[in-house]
């Protein structure tokens, strides 16, 4: 791999961004509206909002960025520009933390933006620092990307590879605890929801925002969704491969 | 000149599909000349190319290019291939697909400039490839294979759809191209193109037909042109 082939992998994809400036604007506006929407969907119970709001600030990320490298990484699948690439003396290494590296530059924008509104405009109670909810953002941000990544290998069109955000997001969307504590689930759901790595994002963000501790049980959760990331982002490598059938 | 095998392919067989498509194929290729290979649709001319760029799954043989094996980490800097299909980014422009591509293969930025002269979209050099017609399109993938003046270059029907004048100033550049070393394959199922190659390959159903520089096959068939010959040889093996 070389600093030079990731960095102007990152520079094309953020490129490509630019030129899409409908999707740049969905991926910044749609959360803190979303947000905004529930804050008034909860109106009057100030305690629910404050409960799922903040970690919402944190999962929104993980939502779009799963979302557009599925779509962006089936296009250099089905457009021919993987094959090119992989002709070429790029690593595999170099477009994966090229995607990376623009996907988490976007994230950053996207997270402090809806920050900015949810505990700025809407009254948002956070118990730890903002900037942790935003780290915790990237982080889903990444692990959505590599995740994206990973699965666009399994979609041959556009409208499959759209379909695995509901049955791949909201399932641990559901388990992680964000409408129901884990623990009240049925017993075999609170076991699946353990090998889901969206259950210690979210655990992370309700401790960061609900708790307010950097306590070891957080740091421990940050370690789960780093190794997932490294793991869902060595398994899309093994989805790049230089020969094809 | 064509003294050298730049490209040596012997006993290559591929599956595609469930398909044996390329049966058992053994070929040598010239250095420093323009060779085309042609043959009709689904002849196997695709995955011949793909073989020789090292991106196919190979079930038997070996393909050797520059000496390397296909697809060795070395040949990336050495080969360049352009597929069928343009191989580029529909929402960049001609210019920002060139740099990236420029800057993956680590050439200077200038070559971006003369690739985008040597294909002729100077005056479209900034707008976005998915607003082009199909064959400026594939003449930006023609372009990004250019920038890193590798010393083979692997062209899928490279001129469909290309305005006549164009096409033969690409061809011009390919010959410029194999005078300075250069080893350029290139696919066509028009036989007209047939006669502007230094040396040829005819294909049918996964075989080489034929091997030979254009008026070495007409003589051999005694066909008035290179349709006749191809039509000569193919039928002489069916009935041999």
């Amino acid at each position: 791999m070389s600093p030079r082939i990731t960095l102007a992998t990152a520079a094309r994809v953020l490129r490509q961004l630019r030129h899409d400036r409908r999707t740049l604007a969905l991926v910044l506006v749609v959360p803190p509206v979303l947000l905004t929407l529930f804050r008034y969907v909860f109106d009057g119970q100030e305690a629910t909002f404050d409960r799922v709001g903040g970690p919402l600030v944190g999962l929104f990320p993980f939502i779009s960025m799963f979302l557009v490298t599925s779509i962006a990484m089936l296009r250099e699948r089905t457009g021919g520009t993987l094959e090119r690439l992989m002709s070429m003396p790029l690593g595999k290494l170099d477009l994966l933390l090229g995607y990376a590296l623009a996907f988490a530059l976007l994230a950053t924008v996207q997270a402090t933006l809806t920050a900015g509104v949810a505990f700025g405009l809407l009254g948002l109670d956070t118990a730890g620092p903002v900037w942790l909810v935003v780290v915790l953002a990237v982080g889903n941000a990444l692990l959505g990307m590599a995740l994206g990544l990973f699965l666009s290998a399994f979609a041959s069109t556009e409208f499959q590879a759209v379909q695995f955000m509901p049955a791949v997001v909201i399932p641990q969307l559901l388990l992680g605890g964000l409408l129901v504590p884990r623990e009240r689930m049925a017993e075999v759901l609170e076991w699946a929801s353990a090998v889901l790595p969206l259950t210690y994002a979210y655990d992370a963000l309700e401790r960061a925002t609900q708790i307010g501790d950097l306590d070891a049980e957080l740091w421990l959760d940050v370690a789960v969704l780093s190794g997932s990331i490294a793991l869902a982002l060595a398994l899309g490598a093994l989805t790049l491969s230089r020969r094809t059938p | 000149m064509l003294n050298s095998t730049a490209i040596s392919i012997s006993g290559l067989s591929v599956r595609r599909g469930g398909s044996l498509v390329l049966p058992d194929l053994s070929l040598a290729i010239a250095a420093g000349a323009v060779t085309g290979l042609l043959g009709p649709s689904g002849s196997g001319k695709t995955t011949l190319m793909r073989a020789i760029v090292g991106v196919q799954q190979v079930e038997a043989g070996t393909v050797t290019v520059l000496g390397e094996s296909a697809g060795a980490p070395v040949l990336r800097h050495r080969v360049g291939y352009v597929t069928q299909a343009p191989s580029v980014y529909g929402d960049l422009t001609v210019r920002e697909n060139l740099r990236y591509f420029a800057s993956v293969l680590g050439v200077a930025p200038g070559r971006v400039e003369s690739a985008i002269a040597t294909v002729d979209l100077g005056p479209h050099a900034g707008q976005l490839v998915r607003t082009l017609s199909g064959g400026e399109t594939s003449r930006v993938s023609l372009a990004a294979a250019l920038l890193g003046e590798p010393d083979v270059l692997v062209l899928d029907e490279p001129t469909v759809g290309l305005d006549p004048v164009l096409r033969r100033d690409l061809w011009e550049t390919f010959h410029r191209l194999a005078e300075t070393g250069t080893t350029l394959l290139v696919s066509s199922h028009v036989m007209d193109e047939a006669e502007r190659c230094d040396e040829l390959v005819l294909m049918r159903e996964g075989r080489v037909v034929a091997t030979g520089p254009p008026g070495a096959l007409l003589e051999r068939t005694g066909a008035r042109d290179l349709e006749g010959a191809f039509l000569a040889l193919a039928e002489a093996r069916e009935t041999s």
